[in-house]
C-alpha cells in the first residue's frame, strides 16, 4: 500500500465547491426527445379501423370500439382503437404497422390521475393536451414493415396490345402470387366492400401458404366465377385497401385470378366435392349471364333442379358479349361456366323468351322463375342524325367481335361514353387500326369506367376529349360524318353529388369521322313479358323488387343488373346468391 | 484458508456440509430477495460461523418472468419488443443477439449502416451497465459516494438513449432488419459531451476508488478465480479476462464492425476483486474510445433498414442457430429454434450470470467475511433478471 491511496482520495472534495446534479425544487417538467415515445396520438379522421394495431400488439392492449361521431362507412369499420395503458409497454409497433399513419406516439409522458380506470382511453376521441402536440414517436418514411409497392402485374406492351385479341394480361408466378399475398394485413375491410362479401384475407391467405385447393373452396363460398372475376371484376375491394392509404393496395384481382388459374377445371370436382341430393322442385332461371349462374350453383347445391333460358348460344351474358377476349378469354369464361353446369344445371341455349318458348309457360312448369336478363338494349344519344350510316352502338360492336362476325372499322372512329363498354369498343377499334377519340360529357376523373381501363386506353394512343356534349350529328363529304358537340362547363352539385355538366352556348365544335359508335349506357329488354305482367313494373323499365329480390309476383324473383345499382359483375354474382337463399327461404315456407 | 482453523467448519458427511443449527456453532442468515446487498432480486441463503461464511446457497425464482415460454407464443416481431426485458441494465444485448438469430434464420442481411449504429448503441449500453456496477461495486464495501457519480453519468447515457431510440431504459430500437431511426441531428455532439462527462468522473473514480486503500485492502484477494476454474465454471467476460485469459468475443469472433475498430482485449492477473474491477474499469475508457471511433467511422448516409416479410405473419424456415455477443457481463447468447411457423419453437437465453451467480458465488463465498459476501458478489457483476428468463 502506498502513501498516496491514503492522501489521493480526498482530491474528490472538491467535487464538495461544483453543482450537484440534483435538480432542485421547484421540479421543471423535462420534455421528452423528439423521438420519445410516450402517449398515443390519434387522427380519427384518417384512421379507417382496421385494426391492425390490435393485431401486432403483444399485449392484447388494444381493442376495437365504436367511437361516438365516427359512422361505419364503405372503407371505414367505424371502430376506433382504445389502448390500455396497464398493459401497453411502448414499443410502438402499432406506430409502426399503422397503415394509413394516423396512429402515432406524443413525447408527453406525464399523467396522473387516482381512477385508474382513465388509463384505458381511446386516443383522439377523448381529448387530451398531447393531442396537438408535434413531437414524439412518428413512423419514419423508411421504416415500413408493410411493403408499400405492389408486385406490378407483367402486361404485353401497349404496342402489342393493339395488334391482337392476346390476353394482355400476364398472371402472376407462383413466387410473385406468394410475395404479393405476404403483404396483407388480413383487416378484412375489403370483404366488407365486396358486394359479394368475399372471403378475401383467406383466400390471400390460401396463396400465401400455397393451399390452392383451399382458396379455390373458399372463392366458391361465395363466388362461382372466380377465373371471370379474377380478370374483370371492378375490383371495389382494392379501392378500399388499408395498405391504399399509404402505398399500393394489395392485388386482390390478380390474386384470385392466380388461384383460380392453379387448378384445372378437371381438378375442380377433387378440390371441391359436392354432394347434391335433389328435392326435386323446378326453378327457372332467364339469363345464363352472372346473376343467373351464380343463382343456379348456389340454388343447385341446395338441391334445385336449374334450367336457365338463354338467348344467346353461349353463356356469360354480358360478360361474354361485352366484353373484349384480350381481357376476359372466351376459355377462361367457358371454365366457370363449365363446372356450374357440370353439377347438374341445364342450359337451354339459344331460347329467347318470349319467341321460342312462352313466360307464361315457364312460370307455370317452375316453382320459381328468376329474372336475370341484363342490361342489353344500348340507350340511344337522342340527338339528331343518330340514324345515319355510320352509326353504330358499342354493344352491337362488341357482341359482333364475339360472335366473329366482321365489323368494318373505318380509319376514324368517334366512341361517345365514358364507361367500360366505351372504353372497350375504342380499344377494339384501335385493334382493328382506327383512330379512335372518345368523346364523354364530363371530365376524365368522372368516368364511370374502371380507372385502369382508361389508362391502358390511353397508353393505346386512344384520344380523349372530354365535357363535351354531343349535339347533332351531320353528313360530310365522302360518306364520312359531321359530329357536332358543345363545350360544358362543370356546375357544383353540392357535396357528395357529381357536378353536372352545363353546355356552354356557342361554343360548338365539330370533328370529322368515319364512324361513331354511342356507348352511353344500356337498359333492359323486358318485351318477353306478356301484358299481363305489367304490374311488375314501379315504371318504365324498371322491375319492382323488394329486399328479398322478390318482385310483386311472389313466384317471380330479379336479378342481376336489372336489379341492382352497381351494374356490375362482381354485384350481379352476389345478387344472384342472395336471390338463390331467398327463393330457397321462400319455397321452403310455402 | 489453509492456515485457518478448521474447526470453524462442519463436518462433511458424503461430500454435503451438515449443519448442525441447534449446536449453536452456526448462525443461518437470509441476505435478500431485498437486500441492498445484493445485485437484485435474488436470495442468498448465508450460513456463518462467527461472521464467516461456512456455506450459502444462492436462491433465485423471485423474478421469473417466462420470457422464453412467451416467446413460444409471440410472432417473431413480437417477441422483439420483450427480450430486451430481460436484462434491465443492458437490454441492448439482449435486442442484439435475438435480432441477429433471426435474421440469420431468415436469410436476412442487414445494412451497413444498421450495424455501426447497432454497434454504437451495444458499447453506450456496456459503459452505462459498467457505470452503474462501479456505482455497486463501491457502495458494497462501503463507498456510497462513487455510486452517485457514475449514475448520473449512466442517466446521461440514458439519454442519449432517449434521444436515439426514442425511450430510456427498453430502447426496443434493434429491430430485424436493421434498426427502427436514423441518427438524430445533433446526436454526435451530445455523445461526445457525455463522453467528456464520462472520462472526467471516471477521473474522479480512479483516484477516490482505484488508489483508495480501504477498497484496495478489502477487494484484494477477495473472490479469487483459478485458471482452471474458468473453463470448468464456464466463467465468461471481465471475471475470466481479469484471471489472466484473453477471451472476448468481439475480438474471438467478430460481430457487426467490431473487426473494423481498434482495441485491444483487456486482461489482467491476479483474478480478485480488485483485479476485476481494474479490468472493468479499463474496459469502461475502452467503450469510450469505442463510442468515438463508431461515431468518427460511421456512414452519414444510406439505408438503416432493410424490408423483413410482413411481420403479421412472418415464418421463418426451420433451422438453429446460437448468436452470442459480448456483454458488459461476458458472453451473451441465444440459442434459437424455429420450426417454420410464424413462433419461434424455443428461445433459450444464455446470459452469464446463472454461472456467475449460482455455482462461482457458492463456492467462492465459502471462507469470506460477511460483511464482504456483498462485496463477492458485485465483483462478479451478476444480473438476476437474466438468471431467470
Amino acid at each position: 500500500m502506498k502513501l498516496k491511496d491514503w492522501i489521493a482520495p480526498f482530491y474528490v472534495w472538491k467535487r464538495a465547491f461544483e453543482k450537484p446534479f440534483t435538480v432542485p425544487k421547484p421540479l421543471k417538467e423535462r420534455p421528452g426527445s423528439p423521438r420519445y415515445r410516450g402517449f398515443h396520438q390519434n387522427d380519427l379522421d384518417t384512421c379507417i379501423g382496421c385494426g391492425t394495431c390490435s393485431s401486432i400488439c403483444q399485449n392484447h392492449a388494444i381493442d376495437m370500439v365504436p367511437v361516438d361521431g365516427i359512422e361505419t362507412h364503405k372503407g371505414d369499420s367505424g371502430l376506433r382503437p382504445r389502448i390500455d395503458y396497464g398493459r401497453c409497454c411502448w414499443c410502438a409497433l402499432c406506430v409502426d404497422i399503422c397503415p394509413t399513419t394516423s396512429l402515432s406516439m406524443s413525447n408527453e409522458y406525464v399523467w396522473i390521475d387516482t381512477d385508474a380506470d382513465v388509463f384505458r382511453f381511446i386516443p383522439g376521441s377523448e381529448k387530451k393536451p398531447w393531442d396537438s402536440f408535434k413531437k414524439g414517436y412518428k413512423r419514419e418514411e423508411e421504416y415500413q414493415l408493410v411493403d408499400p409497392r405492389r408486385i406490378e402485374m407483367e402486361m404485353l406492351p401497349p404496342e402489342e396490345r393493339v395488334k391482337s385479341f392476346l390476353e394482355m394480361v400476364k398472371g402472376y408466378s407462383r413466387e410473385q402470387a406468394q410475395k404479393e399475398a405476404d403483404r396483407c394485413i388480413q383487416c378484412g375491410i375489403c370483404t366488407a366492400t365486396c358486394p359479394a362479401h368475399m372471403d378475401i384475407p383467406g383466400y390471400i391467405k390460401a396463396v400465401r401458404e400455397n393451399k390452392i385447393e383451399d382458396g379455390l373452396k373458399l372463392m366458391y363460398e361465395t363466388n362461382p366465377m372466380p377465373a371471370m372475376c379474377g380478370r374483370v371484376c371492378t375490383h371495389q375491394c382494392e379501392e378500399d385497401c388499408a395498405l391504399a392509404h399509404t402505398g399500393d393496395a394489395i392485388s386482390i384481382r390478380w390474386l384470385k385470378r392466380y388461384l383460380a388459374d392453379q387448378v384445372e377445371l378437371d381438378d375442380y370436382s377433387k378440390a371441391m366435392p359436392v354432394d347434391i341430393l335433389s328435392n326435386g322442385k323446378q326453378i327457372a332461371i332467364i339469363g345464363a349471364g352472372p346473376g343467373g349462374l351464380s343463382a343456379a350453383y348456389y340454388l343447385r347445391l341446395l338441391g334445385y333442379e336449374i334450367t336457365i333460358y338463354e338467348a344467346n348460344d353461349k353463356g356469360g351474358g354480358m360478360t361474354r358479349y361485352g366484353i373484349p377476349e384480350y381481357r376476359l378469354p372466351y376459355d377462361q369464361l367457358d371454365k366457370d361456366i363449365e363446372y356450374i353446369l357440370s353439377l347438374g344445371v341445364e342450359i337451354k341455349y339459344n331460347t329467347r323468351v318470349g319467341k321460342d318458348i312462352s313466360f307464361q309457360e315457364i312460370h307455370k312448369e317452375s316453382d320459381a322463375v328468376l329474372i336475370s336478363i341484363g342490361l342489353m338494349l344500348p340507350y340511344k344519344m337522342e340527338i339528331p342524325g343518330e340514324d345515319l350510316p355510320g352509326n353504330i352502338s358499342g354493344l352491337e360492336v362488341l357482341d359482333k367481335i364475339t360472335r366473329g362476325e366482321k365489323v368494318h372499322f373505318e380509319e376514324k372512329v368517334a366512341v361517345i361514353g365514358g364507361g367500360n363498354v366505351a372504353m372497350d369498343s375504342a380499344r377494339t377499334a384501335r385493334t382493328f387500326g382506327a383512330d379512335v377519340t372518345v368523346l364523354y360529357r364530363r371530365r376524365i376523373e368522372d368516368m364511370p369506367a374502371d380507372e385502369e381501363e382508361i389508362i391502358d386506353a390511353q397508353q393505346e394512343k386512344v384520344t380523349f376529349i372530354t365535357q363535351a356534349i354531343p349535339l347533332r350529328i351531320e353528313q360530310a363529304e365522302d360518306k364520312r360524318l359531321s359530329f357536332i358537340y358543345g363545350l360544358a362547363e362543370m356546375v357544383d352539385q353540392g357535396e357528395g353529388k357529381r357536378p353536372k355538366p352545363v353546355l356552354i352556348e356557342g361554343k360548338e365544335f365539330s370533328i370529322v369521322v368515319d364512324m361513331v359508335i354511342s356507348a352511353i349506357g344500356q337498359g333492359a329488354d323486358f318485351s318477353f313479358l306478356p301484358m299481363e305482367y305489367e304490374k311488375l313494373f314501379s315504371r318504365k323499365n324498371q322491375l319492382k323488387i323488394d329486399e328479398f329480390f322478390r318482385t310483386r309476383d311472389s313466384k317471380i324473383f330479379a336479378s342481376g343488373d336489372i336489379a341492382n345499382q352497381t351494374k356490375d359483375a362482381i354485384s350481379a354474382i352476389a345478387d344472384g346468391h342472395r336471390a338463390a337463399r331467398s327463393i330457397d327461404h321462400f319455397l321452403k315456407n310455402l | 484458508m489453509k492456515n485457518r482453523d478448521r474447526e470453524k467448519f462442519p463436518n462433511v458427511l458424503n461430500g454435503i456440509p451438515v449443519i448442525d443449527l441447534e449446536s449453536q456453532k452456526f448462525l443461518k442468515v437470509w441476505q435478500g430477495p431485498q437486500h441492498p446487498g445484493v445485485t437484485g432480486n435474488i436470495s442468498l441463503e448465508v450460513t456463518l460461523s462467527g461472521d464467516e461464511v461456512v456455506d450459502l446457497k444462492t436462491h433465485v425464482g423471485y423474478l421469473h418472468r417466462g420470457f422464453e415460454k412467451l416467446m413460444e407464443r409471440r410472432k417473431y416481431l413480437q417477441c422483439f419488443t420483450i427480450v430486451c426485458r430481460i436484462c434491465v441494465p443492458e437490454p441492448d444485448t439482449n435486442e442484439y443477439v435475438f435480432a441477429a438469430a433471426t435474421e440469420e434464420l431468415a436469410g436476412i442481411t442487414i445494412p451497413e449502416k444498421a450495424k455501426w449504429l447497432r454497434t454504437l448503441v451495444l458499447e453506450m449500453a456496456r459503459l452505462a451497465s459498467f457505470l452503474m456496477w462501479i456505482g455497486g461495486q463501491a457502495g458494497a464495501l462501503g463507498m456510497g459516494t462513487i455510486a452517485q457519480w457514475t449514475v448520473a453519468q449512466r442517466d446521461y447515457i440514458l439519454d442519449l438513449f432517449e434521444e436515439l431510440t426514442g425511450a430510456r431504459v427498453y430502447h426496443m430500437y434493434m429491430v430485424p432488419g436493421g434498426v427502427r431511426g436514423d441518427i438524430p441531428d445533433g446526436f454526435i455532439e451530445h455523445v461526445e459531451k457525455v463522453m467528456k462527462g464520462v472520462e472526467k468522473v471516471l477521473y474522479d473514480v480512479e483516484i477516490a476508488l482505484l488508489n483508495n486503500a480501504i477498497f484496495k485492502m478489502r477487494a484484494k484477494g477477495l473472490g479469487y478465480i483459478s485458471k482452471a476454474m474458468v473453463d470448468e465454471y464456464g466463467i465468461v467476460g471481465p471475471n475470466a479476462r481479469a484471471a489472466g485469459l484473453a477471451r472476448d468475443i468481439r475480438k474471438d469472433s467478430p460481430y457487426l464492425i467490431y473487426d473494423q475498430l481498434d482495441f485491444n482485449v483487456i486482461t489482467g492477473t491476479h483474478s480478485d476483486a480488485l483485479e476485476r474491477t481494474f479490468v472493468r474499469f479499463r474496459e469502461m475508457l475502452q467503450c469510450v474510445s469505442l463510442i468515438r471511433q463508431v461515431i468518427n467511422k460511421m456512414p452519414r448516409n444510406g439505408a438503416y433498414y432493410t424490408h423483413i416479410p410482413n411481420p403479421l405473419h412472418w415464418k421463418i424456415p426451420a433451422g438453429e442457430t446460437y448468436v452470442r455477443a459480448e456483454a458488459s457481463r461476458g458472453e451473451y447468447g441465444y440459442y434459437m429454434v424455429s420450426d417454420g411457423t410464424e413462433y419461434p419453437r424455443r428461445v433459450q437465453v444464455r446470459g452469464p450470470s446463472y454461472t456467475h451467480a449460482i455455482a462461482v458465488l457458492e463456492k467462492l463465498a465459502i471462507g469470506t467475511n460477511l460483511a464482504d459476501l456483498a462485496g463477492l458478489m458485485v465483483s462478479l457483476h451478476t444480473c438476476p433478471p437474466e438468471i431467470e428468463r
